[in-house]
């Protein structure tokens, strides 16, 4: 046994047996972070807490919710939106925030992709953070099977099957995956499992991954410089902080992430309490039926851009189609070929390249709404056609880059 | 650290390691087998449907292991196909009633003698060929047993062996 002092304090007792000041300094107190960011660089703790959002109102709608086919609907739509005392806001939240969380983590990657910090060091936050968002798409779609309405019955049937991988005809597979001929009890109590337990636990692992991947490479900056942390920290802690180049993560950083945050939390329970609706999906108040497909089938707002690409191609090319814009963002690192780190307004046509690629996402978004008919079919193959030659064109464009 | 002891540490590893990938390879079996179709599932695959009473040009939808089966008792304008359920003097076109490209119900379109899926615009004419759209293949059509105007599915009678072996459906 070691030794112990008496303790004169609750926090000198917790220090002697757990180094939390040693903790707590190590985390925070002296995370250094760059002065030359702005509010984009709030979004990683806007996305924890709209988890943490996600974590406690699902928990609540866990008390009554119930899996199985022939009583999972009446569960959510009866018991839970008009018998239990505030469940619907338990209900509106989670949708709200499932429906948000997709806006933000766009808007982080983005900002990831503008500012190069995927790049030389990084490569792992970027990693960690594209398998955050596969692990955010299954567990959306999983939640999407458990009020088990016509949408949720539907968009199970239609997703099952691209795992046939078309004319491979794999039935054998899908069949496996949904536990019967067509999504059913099986399918619905294997997927309540997934959404509450194993895609949560995955999606906590992959949180401690990405900040631990934050850690030897520190954030980004505006300018995309390189900083000493250690000399700025040292002028930093004797004093000099008009002269340092970065500050600590706690309490200065954080300070401005909760200001954001209270700025986007006042938007989200606006959403919540006015405009929840957004959220529902009206066909989704029809139990599922397996004999009536709903006049039009389409995905939540944030899979409307895969999907559009896998849709105006024939069945083989389409899966491949849509398997690449799946995949695509996991090798960005690997494809930009360019050494600068830096905005991307700096970095010439990389500027140009970055905008069509928010565009053309807006638009086949946009498009994967409308029904498949006539102009829409041809301009949703011509974007669908662009998002895949942006691939190429950014190994292009970055290979002929300027070193800044 | 003698020879001897190194000896004895590789084996001991390489025996806990032998052992623990047996057992880490039961163990997925296990998991495997537990997401498998229950039996139950696979045992409730057989339907029988009575088609005396079809009316030309008018889609009759039936259910069979949770998927929609169309029943189309064609007119006489209507091209006959070797697709084609033949009883007597009466051709049927009979498929499983889900679009294949990715599994949505089509609509059957009277007027356009036509059925059209929603999902993706797919269209398949009234012998289930595909005609539009991204559809690889035709409706597919389910094992099938001729038992005088009744039909047994997921049973294979010898019309349904023929098509097989003729490659009309998979
Ligand atoms: C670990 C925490 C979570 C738990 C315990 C949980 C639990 C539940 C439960 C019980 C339901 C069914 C009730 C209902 O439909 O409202 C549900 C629905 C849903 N969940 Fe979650 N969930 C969690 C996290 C998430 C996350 C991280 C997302 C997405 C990013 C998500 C997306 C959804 C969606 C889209 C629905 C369908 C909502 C609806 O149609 O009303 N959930 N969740
Ligand atoms: S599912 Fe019918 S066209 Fe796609």
């Amino acid at each position: 046994m070691a030794h112990f002092e008496k303790a004169k304090s609750v926090n000198e007792w917790l220090d002697q047996r757990l180094a939390v000041n040693t903790l707590k300094r190590v985390l925070s107190t002296e995370y250094w972070i760059p002065k030359d960011i702005n509010f984009l660089w709030a979004m990683g703790m806007v996305l924890a807490a709209t988890f943490g959002l996600l974590l406690i109102s699902g928990i609540f709608l866990l008390m009554y919710y119930k899996p199985d086919a022939t009583l999972a609907f009446d569960s959510v739509n009866y018991t839970i939106m008009s018998e239990v005392g505030y469940g619907w806001l338990w209900r509106h939240i989670h949708g709200v925030a499932a429906s948000v969380v997709f806006l933000i983590i766009y808007i982080h990657m983005l900002t990831g992709i503008y500012y190069g910090s995927y790049k030389k060091g990084r490569e792992l936050i970027w990693l960690s953070g594209m398998g955050l968002f596969v692990a955010f798409s299954a567990e959306a779609f999983s939640g999407y099977m458990l009020p088990w309405g016509q949408m949720s019955y539907w968009a199970g049937m239609v997703i099952t099957n691209l795992f046939s991988g078309g004319s491979l005809e794999a039935y054998g597979l899908v069949e496996w995956i949904r536990g019967d001929y067509v999504p059913g009890d099986a399918f619905l109590t294997r997927f309540f499992m997934l959404h509450v337990l194993l895609i949560p636990l995955v999606i906590i692992g992959l949180i401690v991954l990405h900040f631990g991947t934050l850690r030897i490479p520190h954030v980004n900056n505006q300018e995309g410089a390189e900083i000493d942390f250690e000399e700025a920290a040292e002028l930093y802690k004797a004093g000099k902080k008009k002269e340092s180049k970065v500050i600590p993560f706690n309490p200065v950083f954080l300070s401005k992430d909760v200001f954001v945050m209270g700025v986007y939390f006042i938007f989200f329970f606006y959403l919540v309490f006015y405009h929840f609706n957004f959220a529902m999906d009206p066909v989704n108040f029809d139990p599922a039926d397996g004999l009536k497909t709903p006049a039009h089938i389409y995905p939540e707002w944030y899979f409307l851009w895969s999907y559009e690409i896998l849709r105006p191609f024939p069945k083989d090319p389409g899966l491949i189609a849509f398997g690449i814009a799946q995949a695509a963002f996991f090798f960005l690192p690997f494809i930009d070929r360019s050494p600068n780190v830096a905005p991307a307004h700096k970095r010439g046509l990389f500027f140009v390249w970055f905008w069509i690629l928010v565009v053309d996402m807006i638009v086949l978004t946009i498009l994967g709404k409308l029904p498949p008919e006539g102009i829409f079919n041809t301009l949703g193959t011509i974007a669908a056609v662009v998002f895949l030659l942006l691939g190429p064109a950014l190994f292009v464009i970055t290979k002929f880059e300027k070193k800044l | 650290m003698g020879k001897d002891v190194q000896g004895r540490r590789d084996f001991m590893g390489m025996a806990l390691g032998g052992f623990t990938a047996l057992g880490g390879l039961g163990a997925l079996y296990a998991m495997k087998r537990s997401w498998d179709p229950l039996p139950s599932v696979k045992a409730a695959g057989f339907t029988t449907i009575d088609l005396s009473a079809a009316q030309e040009n008018v889609l009759n939808i039936e259910k069979w292991r949770g998927k929609p089966i169309f029943i189309l008792k064609k007119s006489k304008d209507m091209k006959p196909d070797d697709r084609d359920v033949v009883i007597g003097e009466d051709r049927y076109h009979m498929s499983i009633g889900l679009c294949t490209h990715l599994g949505c119900i089509p609509a059957y379109l009277p007027e356009k003698k036509m059925f059209h899926c929603a999902c993706h615009g797919g269209q398949f004419d009234t012998s289930g060929h595909q005609i539009f759209g991204p559809p690889p293949s035709p409706l597919e059509i389910p094992p099938f047993k001729i038992e005088g105007t009744k039909l047994v599915l997921g049973e294979a009678g010898p019309e349904y062996q023929k098509m097989l072996d003729a490659g009309i459906t998979a």
